[in-house]
């Protein structure tokens, strides 16, 4: 086949066809890849959940998100809890937390950190339990967890202080969160009953 | 030239990362260790063997001009689709290798073998260009990662052959990279001329 | 303060080329000279600003617009090569001293990663771990620190390349293999900066 002449109208046809095709593909493939990828979402999502509260079957509640963005899950198993420190040492560092109804901590998954690659993704068990760092059965408001540099009772990860006390702050927050919606409960309530009005 | 040797060529003579130092931002940034490497290397073949065969099937339907244009727009296409079927079915690489993937566009690699073979060449010839130089570029990734990885954390694939406390953690930082990637070349210089 | 963070944090702790590994081509092979070295970080610096902003119009008020997100990587790369394209256009007409000192260096800019990643970055707000809120300031902002810490870092490097071409460098070692742990140790000085951000943030009190 002779090779086509770099005319205008030629160029143009060209140009038009390949991105309207490249397009089309797209389109075609996004829709198709759409339904696996929110699906993969949900059972990230649900895995951590079960993870963290050692649980293999539970029902979740609609979830609450609070106004400083952590994020409460309520099941019939306990509570797990989504919060995040943004003073990590390269960034925000986000954690899924479960309670048990006591407000012990029950396990944790790091879900998102930005920290010194190798050094960071240790907190995914420098804090779980038999580890040096151990804070699973813990609960942060009879327990003291900061570092121990800090006076806290937690072992901070070697040479990474910075993102342990990021770690255990995002801990703490959730914490905070797990207490203030429980026993804000009627007034969440009440609240939204009143924007259901 | 048989394909057999186009294809040889790209892995060992005209290795992209050792010899001809192509796609140098992937090759540094995913390397922390030897699956990243690996994971990174094998989009990179996949976008590159598709890239190489859609061009040269529709080589002489682009004219000359507005070649280098269209050659972006496919192999944008085939990278977003890329990225989709790797978000959608190994999420964990995707996120692993997080802004590398649609930088994968302006690797100079897949350009450069569309420009000086693709463009030139037939289908059959063009894939084996392509299985080529993308095995060649996986190769300098994953004994890259492997030896960031086995000098900093003293593992290889995550499996452990000294305790992580005697690792040097630079090798899996940034410097690191660098540092691993000058003498593995200079390594590969010497043998080369042997 | 939130600006100053950003540019700081944009050209010393985050460093585009030493510490994201992005724009590695250039910044390898035009880093002989420090007079071609900083004549590609300028044009970097003037395509990045321009392409940053064009970027973000387009993923705001066309892509998210029409739901077309899955369209960015196709979108972005068109729109930075007719760019460069353009920006030489006018530079030859508009002002051909600055032309003159930028216009080598053009082409080349398409297939810098680092603009493609920049837009990238910013379209996505994924910045905004600097503790800013993403909007088009901002974006900006950064995408002009950004430029200038590889600017920075480019004429840094090719400062040391000046020096080693005047020493003795063993055989196996001469070429990329000593320019590469040399951009290793200034990698490693610049590892000096990390934590400078988190310690300016509660300076700034954000």
């Amino acid at each position: 086949m002779k090779k086509l002449q770099s005319t205008l109208p030629n160029m143009a046809i060209v140009l038009t066809l390949i991105s309207v095709l490249a397009g089309g593909i797209l389109a075609f493939v996004n829709g198709m890849t759409k339904g696996p990828i929110e699906e993969i979402k949900a059972k990230t999502l649900a895995d951590g959940i079960k993870a963290v509260l050692n649980a293999d079957d539970l029902n979740v509640e609609e979830p609450v998100t609070l106004e400083n963005g952590a994020v409460v899950y309520k099941t019939d198993k306990g509570v797990a809890v989504q919060a995040s420190d943004p003073n990590g040492f390269g960034g925000t560092l986000v954690v899924l937390v479960g309670f048990d109804e006591s407000g012990a901590i029950q396990g944790y998954q790091v879900l998102e950190h930005a920290e010194t690659p190798g050094l960071g993704a240790k907190s995914s068990f420098w804090f779980q339990k038999g580890e040096k760092g151990d804070i699973i059965g813990k609960n942060p408001s009879s327990n003291n967890l900061t570092v121990s540099k800090d006076g806290g009772e937690v072992d901070a990860i070697t040479a990474s202080t910075i993102t342990s006390r990021a770690f255990l702050r995002a801990v703490n927050a959730a914490y905070a969160a797990l207490s203030g919606n429980t026993s804000d409960a009627q007034t969440g309530a009440t609240q939204q009953a009143n924007t259901n009005e | 030239m048989s394909n057999l040797k186009v294809l040889m060529n790209g892995i060992i003579k005209e290795n992209p990362t050792f010899v001809l130092l192509l796609g140098m931002c992937p090759t540094l940034g995913t390397t922390s260790s030897a699956f990243n490497g690996m994971s990174m290397g094998l989009a990179t073949t996949a976008v590159l063997i598709f890239s190489n065969l859609i061009i040269s099937l529709i080589k002489n339907l682009i004219p000359d001009m507005v070649r280098i244009p269209s050659f972006i727009v496919v192999i944008a296409s085939l990278v977003t689709i890329l990225q989709m079927v790797l978000q959608a079915y190994v999420p964990a690489v995707y996120a692993s290798l997080g802004l590398f993937i649609p930088l994968i566009v302006v690797n100079c690699i897949i350009l450069g073998r569309a420009e000086a073979f693709a463009a030139k060449n037939g289908p059959v010839a063009s894939i084996c260009d392509g299985i080529g130089m993308g095995l060649g570029f996986t190769l300098g990734l994953t004994s890259l990662g492997a030896v960031r990885e086995f000098l900093g954390t003293g593992k290889i694939f995550d499996f452990a052959l000294f305790p992580e406390d005697y690792g040097m953690l630079v090798f899996v930082l940034a410097p690191g990279a660098f540092i691993a990637l000058g003498y593995l070349i200079a390594i590969v210089n010497k043998l080369r001329k042997a | 303060m939130a600006y100053i963070l950003i540019f700081i944090t944009a050209i010393f702790v985050n460093n585009v080329v030493l510490s994201q590994f992005l724009g590695i081509c250039p910044f390898l092979g035009v880093s002989k000279k420090v007079e071609t070295a900083s004549g590609m970080g300028a044009a970097v610096a003037f395509v990045l600003t321009i392409a940053t902003i064009v970027t973000y119009l387009i993923q705001k008020y066309v892509l998210e617009a029409f739901g077309l997100e899955y369209l960015q990587t196709i979108a972005f790369i068109l729109v930075i090569a007719a760019l460069v394209q353009m920006v030489e256009i006018i530079l030859k007409k508009v002002s051909p001293a600055l032309y003159q000192a930028l216009g080598v260096f053009l082409p080349l800019i398409t297939t810098n990663c680092c603009i493609l990643g920049v837009a990238i970055l910013v379209a996505n707000g994924t910045y905004a771990s600097y503790g800013v809120e993403p909007n088009l300031i901002t974006g900006v902002v950064y995408a002009f620190s950004t430029a200038l810490g590889f600017a920075l870092a480019m004429v840094l490097f090719a400062g040391l390349r000046e020096q080693l071409a005047m020493v003795n460098i063993p055989k196996g070692m001469q070429g990329m293999s000593i320019a590469l742990v040399t951009a290793g140790l200034l990698a490693m000085a610049f590892m000096g900066f990390s934590g400078v951000d988190g310690g300016l943030k509660q300076l700034f009190g954000l």
